[in-house]
């Protein structure tokens, strides 16, 4: 179904973090943008689809004008929102976030990290751009803060903070089909398997709290109302959202899955584990019945790789791109 | 990231010391009461009280350096000596060897496991001295009191955090090569067969539910690899069957301890600087270091117990070679403790540092060992 074509050489090699892997397509300037990272500093390419050019950039995380502080970074994601794009890193100092070429910070917030090192990690991790306005983030003790964004400059603002999970936040995601009929807008994932459904607005109102079976959920993602979610265990469970409705149950992978990505307008689910696969499967719904199904459709083995990230490059699903831990390559797949 | 990470490294990394240790001194023939001596007073110092209280503090994972610095005193904490080369040796196979364990841990939570097996063996080492276990003993209790309660979710950040400090090392290790779980680039082999972790089912089902939650059909796909069940669960008391052979000794007389390092600096020219801090040592780190060369016992003068010198390497010559071919990216560039700007940390640190290399200084035998010491501490 895939072959894999030329790998994108970057600089440093991926660190085991989930989600591990963000694309932007820049349709406009026939480019892609890539990050991935590595302990304290991000990767960003910028990929021509001509397979001529490439750029690099590297962002540390650090606290704008102190010199020496630096922190590991957790994630690295794109937030694309009608009027902008930015690129948001959360790290175990605070939350960044860049203008989408990497170029600028628009803007810092600081997490409140106590003197001496607590048994409790402290970091932040879960990036979603919700609806028109808003950005959301994790943070190690399961809240999660929502930020106001403006259309554009640096105004930005702490909106809420929402305190539902009691386990740190592995990861969010938000509605990504498009479609305004869907009545949740987010959900958030943690530690402990327990998934929240958002609905956004003002003041961001829980749906649904999905529980988990005390194993870590790593990756989520929303499609048309329906949950996907990802595991420790190796499993995927798809849950109808709004109600914690099981669809489905997939025996996925023989350890940790490390990322979970939709490709919106097929329906393909690409999923990637520590045990070097990542699958392909295909997501059906059928309203009349309230019905959702998964089909398999591809397996490609990643040889002696544990992977760290994978995403579609565009929103059919007709290529997508893999990163692994120890890996200085981003390896890319397209449909045959 | 996770706060709870610097014992775990600790106390796997002296075990796989203390395995090639003990191999070494027995294929050198160092007479039994020599070896056993050794053995004892590393384990002593590894498990001393107060060193262990300051490493079981929740703390952010020291720098390679750092911990290249307390191994290296511990790896002295003896009659034993060790140049350069044999010492950059042993550290690689240590690291390498725990790389993989943690790389190739079924579960994140199986770390534990790997950790009790190290412990295990290092409580076979001491079995004869009752002053010595029951330090071990303490240290059983202490991590089960602290790692038991922990989720799959913490245990895994446990883990990122461990592959973050091993990130890019792919030192060839010849006992690896051999048993082909290391390809000849360095990348571990992950292989997709073999038993499923714990917890987790063989690849291969998709179940679909109507609303009300019946199964209304199951399908099946093909997984890509070689699968079977689970094996049973390891033990987390004091004794038990771990189950998981890795953190288990893989040396004996007849796979000896070897490392290649030609090929290496192809493939291992990526480093970045995590801690860019301008102190090469935290407090922290200087804290840890002075608990534990407190723990030491300083060698009386006149002592006649002389100390004699551990080779990682065939021979002489070669020992020599390797510390001149050694590429430079490799190297772990160990502390100057003399060069830190925290003032009063370094006086108490040189202090006991003092006491400890005057006494060897009066030894008639051990000026050079003394050196030997000092140069290591000082640099590279």
């Amino acid at each position: 179904m895939y072959h894999k074509e030329k790998s994108i050489q970057i600089k440093n090699s991926a660190s085991a973090l989930y989600n591990n892997l963000s694309v932007l397509r820049i349709a406009p300037r026939s480019l892609t943008y890539f990050t991935v990272v590595h302990a304290n500093v991000v990767n960003m390419v910028s990929a021509s689809w001509d397979g001529l050019n490439y750029s690099h950039r590297q962002l540390q995380s650090k606290e704008p004008n102190v010199a020496t502080s630096t922190s590991l970074i957790m994630q690295a994601a794109w937030c694309v929102l009608p009027s902008r794009d930015l690129l948001v890193l959360t790290s175990q100092k605070g939350i960044q976030m860049y203008e989408s070429d990497g170029s600028i910070m628009v803007y810092w917030h600081a997490l409140d990290t106590p003197e001496t090192p607590t048994a409790q990690a402290v970091f932040a991790r879960g990036i979603a751009a919700v609806r028109e306005k808003y950005i959301c983030v994790g943070v190690s003790s399961g809240a999660m803060l929502v930020f106001d964004i403006p259309t554009k400059g640096s105004n930005i603002t702490l909106a809420e903070v929402l305190e539902e999970h009691k386990e740190s936040i592995t990861d969010m995601a938000s509605e990504c089909s498009g479609s305004l009929e869907c009545i949740a807008d987010l959900v958030s994932a943690d530690d402990a398997g327990n998934l929240c459904v958002w609905k956004s607005g003002e003041e961001f109102q829980l749906l649904n709290k999905i529980p988990g079976f005390d194993m870590c959920c790593s990756s989520v993602k929303l499609w048309k109302g329906t949950v996907v979610a990802g595991y420790g265990t190796g499993q995927i469970r798809l849950y109808e959202a709004v109600t914690g409705i099981l669809h489905a149950e997939v025996s996925a992978h023989a350890r940790w899955i490390y990322s979970l990505d939709i490709a919106p307008f097929s329906g393909l689910l690409l999923s990637a584990a520590e045990d070097s696969l990542v699958r392909v499967w295909h997501l059906t719904q059928t309203p009349e019945t309230n019905s959702v199904e998964i089909a398999h459709m591809y397996n490609e083995c990643v040889t002696d790789t544990q992977i760290c990230g994978a995403k579609f490059c565009d929103g059919d699903g007709y290529a997508f791109a893999v990163t692994g831990y120890d890996l200085s390559e981003i390896i890319r797949y397209t449909q045959t | 990231m996770s706060s709870r990470t610097l014992p775990l490294l600790f106390i796997n990394l002296g075990g796989e010391m203390l395995y090639i240790l003990d191999q070494r001194l027995r294929a050198q023939n160092i007479p039994a009461d020599k070896a056993k001596k050794v053995m004892n007073d590393i384990i002593t110092t590894m498990f001393n009280k107060k060193f262990l209280e300051e490493l079981f503090k929740p703390q952010e994972l020291y720098s390679k350096k750092a911990l290249r610095t307390v191994f290296d005193r511990l790896a002295h904490a003896s009659i034993m000596r060790l140049n350069q080369a044999s010492m950059d040796k042993l550290y690689d196979l240590m690291t390498m060897a725990f790389k993989y364990q943690v790389l190739l841990c079924p579960r994140p939570k199986d770390i534990l496991l790997v950790s009790f097996n190290h412990m295990d063996a290092i409580k076979d080492f001491v079995k004869d001295t009752p002053s010595i276990l029951s330090q071990v003993d303490e240290t059983y209790r202490q991590l089960i009191e602290i790692y038991t309660p922990l989720s799959s979710g913490e245990f895994q950040l446990i883990r990122q955090t461990l592959l973050i400090f091993f990130q890019d090392m792919h030192i060839r290790v010849s006992i690896f090569l051999k048993d082909k779980v290391q390809n000849s680039n360095g990348r571990f082999v992950l292989p997709t067969s073999g038993p499923v972790p714990h917890g987790t089912q063989i690849p291969g089902l998709i179940r679909i539910f109507s609303c009300t939650g019946e199964e209304v059909s199951r399908l099946q796909f093909s997984n890509g690899g070689n699968y079977t069940s689970a094996l049973r669960e390891g033990s987390l008391e004091m004794f038990g069957d771990r189950v998981i052979k890795l953190g288990t000794n893989m040396y004996s007389v007849s796979r000896p301890v070897e490392t290649h390092m030609s090929g290496t600096s192809k493939n291992s020219s990526q480093h970045t600087k995590v801690n860019t801090a301008p102190n090469p040592l935290a407090k922290e780190e200087l804290n840890l270091l002075a608990r534990l060369m407190g723990g030491l016992e300083v060698k009386k003068p006149g002592n006649t117990e002389s100390g004699f010198r551990v080779n990682l390497f065939a021979t002489d010559e070669e020992e020599e070679e390797a510390l001149i071919s050694r590429p430079d990216e490799l190297s772990y560039g160990v502390i100057n403790i003399q060069a830190t700007k925290d003032q009063q940390a370094n006086a108490e640190l040189a202090k006991i540092m003092g006491e400890f290399t005057e006494a060897e200084d009066q030894s008639p035998h051990a000026s050079s060992k003394g050196d030997d010491l000092l140069a290591m501490m000082d640099g590279l």
